[in-house]
């Protein structure tokens, strides 16, 4: 039974982080309908980021809590800024291309970023150091989920409901929705298109850093490649929620992290990524639509 | 220009504040020392300040292209220069013949390393023409192509260690089994839109990769399998160089064939259809197109070419294991197609040549290949999406009435 | 001329639902050979969602179509893919013209010849014989049609390049190269002038008299429509209205409360 609940704990752990990245392929999805492939880049410029940070004051004595906030203040500020610049370069200019070409674009900007981290750092592990406090109330469950589990748990619930919040009642949240509706008739009724696509690509960066901080500090290690399986897994579970689906977004990730887990606990953990593979594959082939997304006929 | 210069500035500014992080620091966990690497900075500073210039000029350029596009009266399409010069018998009579004797003289004139490095690249030539069939000419984006490779890799090496099979029984068998994993994985998939089925290829090249590292008993696992014959040619006892000389003009042979099977296959009802399917899905089906059947016609003919040279490699390597098989790889090559132009034969084989030699030679650039090609793709597909050399089209005859046409 | 004994295709009942949408309601319509018969309605009505049902590219949630192709079996087609429909002889063009913009205009017209040829990847490189003296005709095929748009001159041209009024003709040349005896053009005049309208008025009925083929068209120029088309049949919110001659529908009280406020050239 414990073994149950230790892999239902760490599959909903995985899965929570799967899902904060998950929106942003979602979002972005949604409203220029292009798998931004570089996505997972920019979460592990926000780990890089973050570890960076918290290196640097470490070494100046700063201690704790003070350097995880920092930390991840500083790496959701450049996640955003890192994602704004990424949309602009790279995707702006082909907004009225043949569909393949900004997807080509994004593949290439994913393997310049995963570059560029390697060539300006390392291409070895880093040690991430521990900035999630242990907290004495979990001492009894400690065997089934620990204090860094419960915090990714809390934040990536609290940030989803800020992202529902922020998308159903603020101006730029309706903007988006209009946008993601009908583009040319948002224009029309005077939306900023290119700022609400800036916008979603920044609000996406932001969260996958914070997914990024969260798990680096609980694994414990980053290098310059966790963005590819990361935004893989996460993009299998925005297509299995039902891409442009925010809602299915957080239900495909949780869904994924958890039968990947069990996956990886009951049958064989050597071919666990075979098996997220495997769900993106089949998911695409049965239903594209994924668990929430409505089957749309292509208009001719 | 002040105006330009301002704005110039102001990006310089925004890359130092972007790069600042990762390129000027630099910490090391575990002596707890920051290492600050200003330079960095300024050389960021720079570049940035340059590059806004040439990316505004490129991309003005770019936009009075597409007008003037537009707004001439003129509609035929102007030849470039390199296109006309291409066509002249004048010119491309005695080019052919220097490239023919080039090729033909090459090892002989260099040594045995240059000779391996070339026929590594002439790999990758016939990998880029192969996946130019699905990519280039029928549309469909596919990221796992090197997983076709792997198969004809690890059909040699499987079936050389366990049944002793020699390298020409294998060749076929490997092109024929990289067409049959082509229409077996492809026959699902090739109803879903583009994007979706780049990444369920990305998927599959990435399964085939973890399924090999972890099958002991089928492929040996990460170890990989090793003493894999090289070429032979009847029986003859052959040194390296040798075999590696003979390696070489077997993999010319195999461009040549190349070329003319896509050649043939690109101006005819075939690659027509492909090239349709291509551009617009719905009208190629509603003017009775297959699309299931032409899709995966592509698919695996693609699939063929790369289990061929897949052949190829491990007698040239006589050493395979999976990371020879990864997504870089596919991006490399995905590279190459996108370089040379969709489409294109000649561009595809320049861009192959370019990219897989440059990093050889240019030791300093080898450190940052796979850099270099992410900028290639997002800089080719932004400015010159046709690629090298865009890929001209045929011309079907003169015009002809249609009583001289039932005559002749 | 128009045969009333010859049924080419029949559609009974046809129903297409996008979600709680209805597009197309319970629809039935018929065409003769050599007929020229006209959809019309106003915008958003069904007309192209019905082109759709018929040509394969939506299979419709109820209702029948059926098609007696001359000299062949009849044939129910619901659910048939859009090739299976275009080969068995019912070709069309698209309202918002859909052309391979990147091939050659005389390409454009070879693909309608795909699904009459028989070329294989084999065939292809090899090049044999029976494969050259097909591409030959397909070729020859090609410049004939091409000749009959009047685009002869631009038949190395990419597609993309061609002015608006001449893609429109390529469109209907791709679709007749194909060999149907129906062919359904959606709104072949939009966007076109006066003086383009008029070749085009010409070039359909010279399509259906020379080549043969029935045309079943939508299109909102309702001077075409009154000129040329012997049938017409009116959709309003995706039911059928009305139907009848050129004369009875301008007269019909219905339409014309349809059409109230629009185009009043009629
Ligand atoms: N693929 C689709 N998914 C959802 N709704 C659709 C789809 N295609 C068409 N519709 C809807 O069906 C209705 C009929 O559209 P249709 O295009 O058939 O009209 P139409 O008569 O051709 O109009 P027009 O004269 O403007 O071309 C419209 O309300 C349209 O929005
Ligand atoms: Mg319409």
């Amino acid at each position: 039974m414990d073994y149950f609940l230790e892999l239902f704990s760490s599959g909903m752990v995985r899965g929570s982080i799967y899902a904060l990245i998950a929106l942003g392929y979602t979002m972005v999805y949604g409203i220029i309908q292009l798998i931004n492939f570089a996505h997972g880049e920019i979460y592990m410029i926000g780990a890089f980021v973050a570890l960076i940070v918290s290196g640097v004051l470490t070494i100046y004595g700063f201690s704790g809590v003070s350097i995880l906030i920092l930390a991840a203040v500083i790496a959701m500020i450049y996640a955003a800024a890192y994602g704004y610049t990424l949309e602009k370069i790279a995707y702006r200019p082909l907004r009225n291309a043949p569909r393949l070409s900004p997807l080509i674009s994004a593949i290439g900007m994913s393997l310049f970023l995963q570059n560029y981290v390697l060539l300006a750092q390392t291409p070895d592990f880093l040690r991430f150091p521990e900035l999630i406090p242990e907290f004495e109330f979990m001492e009894p469950i400690a065997h089934v989920m620990g204090s860094a589990e419960l915090i990714i748990l809390v934040t990536s619930a609290i940030t989803m409901i800020g992202l529902t919040l922020l998308i159903k009642f603020t101006r730029v949240g309706k903007a988006m929705r209009a946008t993601q509706q009908d583009m040319t008739m948002a224009r029309l009724v005077g939306v900023n298109v290119d700022q609400v696509i800036s916008m979603t690509f920044i609000i996406g960066s932001v969260l996958a850093a914070i997914g990024g901080v969260l798990v680096a500090s609980y694994i414990g290690q980053i290098n310059f490649y966790i963005g590819f399986m990361a935004g893989v897994k996460a993009f299998t579970a925005a297509v299995l929620g039902g891409i442009g689906n925010i809602p299915g977004a957080a239900l495909g990730g949780i869904v994924l992290g958890l039968a990947e887990s069990f996956a990886a606990g009951y049958v064989s953990s050597a071919y666990e990524d075979v098996f997220a593979f495997g769900v993106l594959v089949f998911i695409l082939i049965l239903r594209p639509s994924g668990l929430l997304g409505k089957a749309v006929k292509q208009k001719v | 220009m002040v105006g330009y210069f301002k704005q110039s500035f102001l990006v310089s500014l925004w890359f130092v504040f972007l790069t600042f992080p990762l390129m000027v620091v630099k910490v090391n966990t575990l002596k707890n020392v920051v290492e600050w690497r200003w330079m960095n900075m300024v050389y960021v500073a720079v570049g940035a300040f340059v590059l806004s210039f040439v990316w505004r000029w490129a991309l003005e350029r770019r936009q009075r292209k597409t007008k003037e596009a537009e707004f001439s009266d003129d509609v035929l399409a102007k030849p470039t220069v390199g296109q006309r010069l291409l066509e002249d018998p004048k010119v491309f009579k005695p080019v052919l013949i220097v490239i023919a004797l080039a090729t033909l003289g090459f090892p002989w004139l260099v040594d045995i390393y240059q000779v391996n490095i070339m026929v590594l690249a002439l790999i990758f030539v016939v990998l880029g023409l192969g996946l130019n069939i699905s990519v280039g000419l029928a549309g469909l984006l596919d990221l796992g192509y090197v997983a076709f490779f792997a198969v004809g890799a690890y059909t040699y090496g499987i079936m050389n260690s366990f049944w002793g099979f020699g390298f020409w029984i294998s060749l076929p068998v490997g092109g024929l089994m990289g067409c049959l994993f082509g229409v077996v994985l492809g026959f699902p998939i090739l109803r879903l839109r583009g994007d979706y089925l780049a990444i369920v290829t990305l998927g599959f090249g990435s399964i085939a990769k973890i399924v090999i590292e972890n099958w002991e008993e089928l492929f040996n696992g990460a170890k990989g399998i090793a003493g894999i014959p090289r070429p032979g040619l009847f029986g003859l006892e052959m040194n390296i160089e040798a075999a590696t000389t003979y390696t070489y003009y077997l993999m010319i042979l195999m461009v040549l064939f190349t070329i003319f099977v896509t050649n043939r296959l690109k101006d005819s009802r075939i690659g027509r259809a492909w090239m349709a399917l291509r551009e617009d899905e719905i009208a190629c089906v509603a003017m009775g197109v297959d699309m299931a059947r032409t899709k995966l016609s592509a698919y695996a003919l693609g699939a063929f070419w790369a289990g061929l040279v897949g052949v190829i490699f491990a007698a040239r390597n006589t050493y395979i294991n999976p990371n020879s098989f990864t997504f870089m790889e596919s991006a490399l090559v995905l590279s190459i197609v996108v370089l040379g132009g969709m489409g294109s034969i000649v561009g595809v084989i320049i861009a192959a040549l370019v990219l897989i030699l440059m990093p050889e030679y240019l030791r300093a650039f080898s450190e940052y290949r796979m850099l270099m090609f992410g900028a290639v793709m997002v800089l080719m597909m932004i400015f010159r999406p046709e690629g090298l050399i865009s890929n001209v089209r045929k011309k079907y005859g003169g015009r002809k009435s249609p009583t001289e046409a039932a005559h002749g | 001329m128009v045969d009333t004994m010859n049924k080419l295709l029949e559609v009974k009942g046809l129903t297409m639902d996008f979600g709680g949408l209805r597009a197309v309601d319970n629809v039935s319509l018929d065409v003769y050979a050599g007929e020229i018969v006209a959809l019309i309605g106003p915008n958003g009505a069904g007309k192209t969602t019905f082109f759709n049902c018929v040509t394969g590219i939506y299979k419709p949630t109820h209702g029948d179509v059926m098609v007696h192709p001359p000299g062949k079996k009849s044939q129910r087609i619901n659910g048939f893919k859009p090739n299976r429909v275009t080969t068995f002889g019912m070709a069309r063009t698209f309202q918002n013209i859909r052309l391979f913009k990147n091939m050659t205009v005389l390409e454009n017209i070879m693909i309608g010849r795909h699904c009459r040829t028989s070329t294989s990847i084999l065939g292809a490189i090899l090049r044999g014989a029976g494969s050259r003296r097909q591409e030959q005709e397909t070729v020859d095929r090609s410049y004939q049609l091409l000749e009959k748009v009047g685009l002869v001159d631009e038949a190395d041209e990419f597609a993309k390049n061609l002015p608006y009024g001449a893609q429109r003709r390529l469109e209907i040349a791709r679709a007749m190269a194909t060999d149907p005896f129906l062919l359904l053009l959606d709104e072949p005049a939009a966007g076109m002038n006066p003086q383009e309208t008029k070749d085009l008025d010409e070039l359909i009925v010279r399509i259906r008299d020379d080549e043969n083929i029935s045309i079943l068209l939508i299109e909102h120029d309702m001077k075409l429509v009154m000129n040329i088309s012997e049938r017409i049949y009116v959709m309003e919110y995706g039911k059928e209205i009305a139907q009848g001659n050129p004369q009875e529908i301008r007269s019909n009280p219905k339409v014309i409360e349809a059409y109230l406020g629009e185009e009043a050239d009629a």
